[in-house]
């Protein structure tokens, strides 16, 4: 079954087509990477799918629904979440409450629930905390819970911004460049981590800019070049494929 | 000792409008510079309900702030597609637009002569005329204005209100609706700048233009940024001290006429001290980006 359709996508910045014509799909629960060269459009992709930027042609379907142009918040709402490639936390704010911004509340978010303190709210609240203990531990942050996360250093943040994303909950994970300048150590963690989210259903579509560190996770790869969509296949098909050596490592003169 | 009472009422009309302006700039982060223009609106409104209907002033004091929210409401908008600095702009721009209409609406406002011989606040027929009774009742405001703006803050609706104020793409990807959460924000700012002028209106019993210009907005952004972003401990200190600290000049028995623009010289230098050793304000735990 599809989770993520996207039908003949296009954008272009001044000219310059940084998504073109792009056709793909990812099966539900399914590990899915999305490689290519620096600005080979992977990221735009990306904020098009999320409702970031509104693509010039094309349309985008997610769990069979149509969501081409909706806003950000209502994606995030429909059950796609997603990290950025410069990561982006809430830094003059505590870690647990980083965590605790991607929960979901039923009532208790509203401002009526705020300003008389409910029952609703508290109770949801204390739910939430748990829950987010939960997932810092999973992470590995439990320590660092009341630490405000402009402290963390660069893997901890990358990690905060899984957890957090974690508390999301969403169907479908959308992960840009989240290995991009990790210890060995940490690449692992978010390695497992990953493949635990696929244990648990969950589908994942993530860029990476490596190469090398697709090949072990990934099902699928998409490899994009200059907007265009130049392989699509196993990753051991497409580290083969001859545009995709010389997307990488340029033509090959003979 | 009146004069003392008196201090502490201006004192307290102050941080009402420092804690509603908190909302906004210090928990939001939105740049909003034309915060006394809520004031205004409820400041006329309640006194022209009064000397024009005989409205009471309890009514009027709600109206007033209704108004002033439905005022939020619409500078609301434009803080959806602005940010920053131009937000800054539009909200400034705002302060000089009901400042002249304040000053210009003669038919309506009487224009620079004012509104002259407004009512007091009575109780069972009693009129509050003492500082002392003026006292209780504005601390009565205080005190509601602070646990509605702790309430708000401390919650799930609070902590997204801090989320947009650190990233905003980011909090749209947690599926948080900023647009909304914006516009709930400034309608009650507003609200309660519009109870803050309207109490200020009726206990002075006159009001001008010259009380609503856009160098007041400053000085209560001032307030905030002095006491703390983000800190409700701050408002009222930064309120107070800068309420307070000017009167102290007139001990020192300056001619008025320097005693007025050297206020303004001292909030500047203040807030340039400020700026360099203690960025997040006395209490505060948040700085400027």
């Amino acid at each position: 079954m599809t989770m993520l359709q996207v039908q003949n996508l296009a954008k272009e910045f001044d000219g310059i087509k940084a998504a073109d014509d792009i056709i793909f799909e990812v099966e539900k629960n399914s590990i899915c990477g999305l490689v290519g060269p620096n600005g080979s459009g992977k990221t735009t992709v990306f904020n098009l799918i999320c409702g970031y930027l509104k693509p010039d042609q094309g349309k985008i379907f997610f769990d069979g629904r149509q969501i081409t142009s909706l806003s950000p918040h209502k994606i995030s709402r429909l059950g796609i979440g997603r990290t950025f490639q410069n990561i982006r936390l809430f830094p003059q704010i505590s870690v647990l409450d980083n965590v605790m911004l991607g929960f979901k509340y039923d009532k208790g978010e509203n401002f009526s629930s705020a300003l008389f303190q409910t029952k609703r709210m508290k109770q949801e609240e204390r739910q939430s905390l748990l829950k987010a203990e939960e997932i810092l531990k999973f992470t590995g942050l439990i320590e660092k819970r009341n630490v405000l996360a402009e402290h963390l250093s660069h893997g901890q943040r990358k990690l905060l911004e899984l957890a957090r994303i974690l508390a999301l909950e969403p169907a479908l994970f959308l992960l840009d460049e989240l290995f991009a300048g990790l210890f060995p150590e940490t690449k692992r963690t978010m390695l497992n981590l990953i493949r635990n989210l696929k244990e648990r259903g969950k589908t994942i579509l993530f860029i990476e800019h490596d190469m090398n560190s697709v090949m072990g996770v990934a099902e699928k790869v998409i490899v994009l070049n200059y907007g265009k969509k130049i392989a699509e296949g196993k990753p051991e098909e497409v580290r083969n494929n001859e545009e995709v050596l010389s997307a990488y490592l340029g033509k090959r003169r003979v | 000792m009146e004069y003392l009472i008196h201090i502490l009422i201006i004192s307290g009309i102050y941080i009402i409008l420092t804690l509603s302006l908190n909302l906004i700039v210090g928990y939001t982060g939105l740049a909003a510079l034309g915060h006394i223009a809520f004031a205004a609106v409820g400041a006329y409104t309640s006194s022209l309900l009064a000397l024009n209907f005989g409205i009471s002033p309890w009514i009027g004091l709600l109206i007033g702030a209704i108004l002033a929210s439905i005022l939020g409401l619409i500078v609301g908008f434009p803080s959806l597609k602005l940010k920053g600095d131009y937000l800054a702009l539009a909200t400034f721009g705002l302060g000089i637009i009901v400042y002249s209409i304040a000053k210009n609406w003669v038919s309506l406002t009487r224009g620079p002569m004012g509104l002259p011989g407004i009512p007091q606040f009575s109780v069972f027929g009693y009129e509050i005329s003492s500082v002392w009774s003026y006292l209780i009742l504005v601390s009565a405001f205080v005190l509601i204005t602070y646990l509605a703006i702790r309430n708000i803050t401390n919650s799930p609706f609070g902590r997204i209100l801090k989320g947009i104020r650190e990233d905003e793409i980011a909090i749209l990807a947690m599926g948080k609706d900023v647009n909304k959460h914006k516009l709930i924000v400034f309608v009650v700012g507003a609200f309660f700048a519009g109870i803050a002028g309207s109490l200020y209106a009726h206990y002075i019993t006159f009001i001008d233009p010259s009380s609503f210009t856009v160098m007041e907005s400053i000085a209560v952004l001032l307030m905030v940024v002095f006491g703390g972003m983000g800190s409700l401990k701050g408002s009222f200190i930064g309120a107070s001290i800068l309420v307070i600290f000017p009167e102290l000049l007139r001990f020192l028995g300056m001619p008025s006429g320097v005693a007025a623009p050297l206020r303004q010289m001292i909030y500047g230098l203040l807030l340039i001290i400020l700026m360099v050793w203690r960025p997040q304000g006395l209490m505060g735990r948040f700085k400027f980006k």
